[in-house]
């Protein structure tokens, strides 16, 4: 691109004034800037393993993922792949084989997450058809080895175990907020 | 004899001892520095090994070293092998050797030893004391340590290194100019090149320099942060834009080696600032000013002059934070078109001063050093004000309409 295109704005700095050349203001502004800090502004600093980071909204984090259970306490997965499909990390690794139970022809048989290779992007939460898989807020994942940092199923099942109180399914919480306007105008619940 | 050997030995010990712990702990205080200004908390874990208590952290330095120490010591297979290892030592070994004539106190009262040691004059606080040079070591120290600039560079035979030992050469060699400039001053109205001497003239008189010469003072302030390669003329390093510059190639204990070598040059300088500008050991109504010395004052000197060091390093590393990095440009024509006129201005106004002004205060009825103040700060504020009319140092590269243009400064441009 040449310097007579008509397509450059050339943009000119504001002119200094006789102060500003000086470098006087800059001088104080800098050092006022530094020393407000120093003294007088609060530490931001989270210091982490004995203070958390509090999350937000539990329902809405991007961290580990968890299989979610039905009521009688099976998998909810019917091993469709579309997670698998959906995810551009490739991190998702499923086992199909024909379901023991009558309401669904395929359950995972293995479903192993590499949380390695992981992004927690959410997209195979948005794929499910089913509301199997999830993410919770659990963010701090650590492990001694890259074999430990595979889930299988067991540990994405019991990931479900222990945060299924504090971050219910999306169908539990429509449920329940469904329960929740019955209760706060019962003449609409009535009528219908 | 016995006595003067024994006590150069411990001073030296001191100085040495006191310097690298005075380096490590100044590099966990310019990180708790800068952790504070950007609202952070910084280095607050480590306490004694071994055990769980923290000590806020004062523990920082020595797992810093014992992690510089215990690095692969691994030689890259490109170099050249002598000069890789000498130039380190350079820069180390110069920026050591500048404290053997910088007083890190006044006099110890001569009653330290027993009567019959026949020790009479009181001991002076400095590795070599009456060194008549003094300032002029200070000076030849501080060249040499812009080999270990160049030859690291050098030596690395990376094009990066070499790139930053030029722009660091470049600036170093052009800030000995401003620098000398500005100890010249203070030489002639003490007549002397003597730290001690020029402590004492100071302490004598009561006005220390940064108020009889404050252009003096600015332009030796400048000229030492970027011989300190401080920000804001930290392009030697200016490690958030470029590649680290001559000590690219660098790691574990030769690193350090550069690294502490960088300090103790700040800490050099910080020195060289509050003894030549800022009176030493000296305090009003505190310190006394005379060569004999009772035990309390020669206490309430070294901790006056360490206190006024101490606070100038704090400002070394506010500094950092303060103000942003100068283009390369503009740090070369400061040196050259502002700092160097700057601090010929200042040397006429002192010899004129020294010639003739102390003769023309005492007749006209006024105290000497008030009047050089007075004279002092308005020789100032008239040469900052031509300095900041002509502002040499705001060039602009960037591109332009007309290519004509270009190569005119937008300063001048407005005069025509």
């Amino acid at each position: 691109m040449k310097t007579d295109d008509a397509r450059i704005r050339w943009v000119e700095s504001p002119k200094l004034g006789m102060l500003g050349k000086s470098y006087l203001t800059l001088f104080i502004k800098g050092l006022t800037t530094t020393l407000g800090h120093l003294f007088f502004h609060k530490k931001v600093t989270l210091e982490s393993p004995e203070q958390r980071h509090k999350v937000l909204d539990p329902v809405n984090y991007r961290g580990v993922h968890r299989l979610n259970k039905d009521e009688q306490g099976r998998v909810k997965c019917v091993a469709c792949f579309l997670c698998a499909t959906a995810c551009p990390a490739h991190c998702i690794d499923i086992v199909a084989e024909p379901s023991p139970w009558p309401d669904r022809e395929k359950y995972p048989k293995v479903f192993n997450i590499d949380e390695l290779r992981c992004i927690f992007c959410g997209m195979c939460e948005q794929a499910c058809p089913v509301e199997a898989i999830e993410l919770t807020s659990f963010y701090d994942l650590t492990g001694a080895s890259r074999e430990e940092m595979i889930f299988d199923k067991e540990k994405l099942l019991s990931v479900f175990d222990q945060t299924k109180e504090r971050e219910p399914m999306p169908s539990k919480r429509a449920n329940d907020a469904a329960q929740d306007r019955l209760k706060t105008c019962p003449t609409s619940g009535d009528s219908s | 004899m016995l006595p003067i050997v024994l006590v150069a030995l411990i001073k030296v010990g001191l100085v040495i001892g006191g310097l690298m712990t005075a380096a490590a702990y100044l590099v966990l205080g310019e990180r708790w520095i800068a952790a504070w200004i950007q609202d952070r908390k910084g280095p607050n874990r480590v306490g004694i090994p071994l055990t769980k208590i923290r000590l806020f952290g004062l523990g920082q330095p020595l797992a810093d070293g014992v992690k510089f120490l215990f690095k692969a010591e691994y030689t890259p297979a490109h170099v050249d092998k002598g000069l890789y290892f000498f130039a380190p030592m350079t820069i180390f070994i110069t920026a050591i050797a500048v404290f053997a004539v910088i007083p890190f106190g006044s006099f110890l009262p001569s009653d330290i030893f027993p009567a019959s040691w026949g020790v009479h004059e009181p001991i002076n606080l400095v590795i070599a004391p009456g060194v008549d040079v003094g300032m002029i070591f200070v000076f030849a120290m501080g060249s040499i340590a812009v080999y270990g600039v160049v030859l690291g560079g050098w030596a690395s035979n990376s094009k990066y290194s070499f790139l930053g030992g030029l722009r660091s050469s470049a600036q170093l060699i052009g800030y000995e100019l401003p620098l000398g400039l500005g100890i010249l001053g203070v030489v002639l109205s003490s007549g002397s090149l003597r730290l001690d001497a020029i402590m004492e003239h100071q302490a004598q008189t009561g006005a220390w320099n940064a108020f009889v010469q404050p252009l003096g003072m600015i332009v030796f302030c400048v000229a030492s942060f970027a011989e300190a390669s401080r920000l804001p003329f930290d392009l030697p390093e200016a490690e958030q834009e470029l590649i680290g510059g001559y000590h690219t190639e660098y790691f574990g204990i030769k690193l350090m080696m550069y690294l502490v070598g960088e300090y103790l040059h700040m800490v050099a300088a910080a020195f060289l600032i509050v003894m030549l500008f800022f009176g030493g050991w000296h305090f009003w109504g505190l310190t006394g000013s005379g060569n004999i010395v009772t035990w309390g004052e020669a206490i309430l000197r070294i901790v006056v002059l360490n206190v006024k060091v101490l606070g100038m390093v704090f400002f070394f590393m506010v500094a950092r934070w303060s103000w942003a990095r100068f283009r390369y440009d503009q740090l070369m024509s400061l040196a050259w078109l502002v700092m160097l006129p700057m601090g010929m201005v200042n040397l006429a106004y002192v010899a004129i001063w020294e010639e003739y002004g102390g003769d023309w205060a005492r007749s006209a009825g006024f105290s000497p050093q008030i009047a050089m103040t007075l004279c002092g700060w308005a020789v100032f504020s008239v040469t900052w004000y031509v300095a900041t009319k002509m502002s040499p140092s705001q060039g602009d590269n960037r591109p332009r309409r007309q290519s004509r243009e270009s190569n005119i400064r937008p300063g001048f441009e407005a005069e025509k």
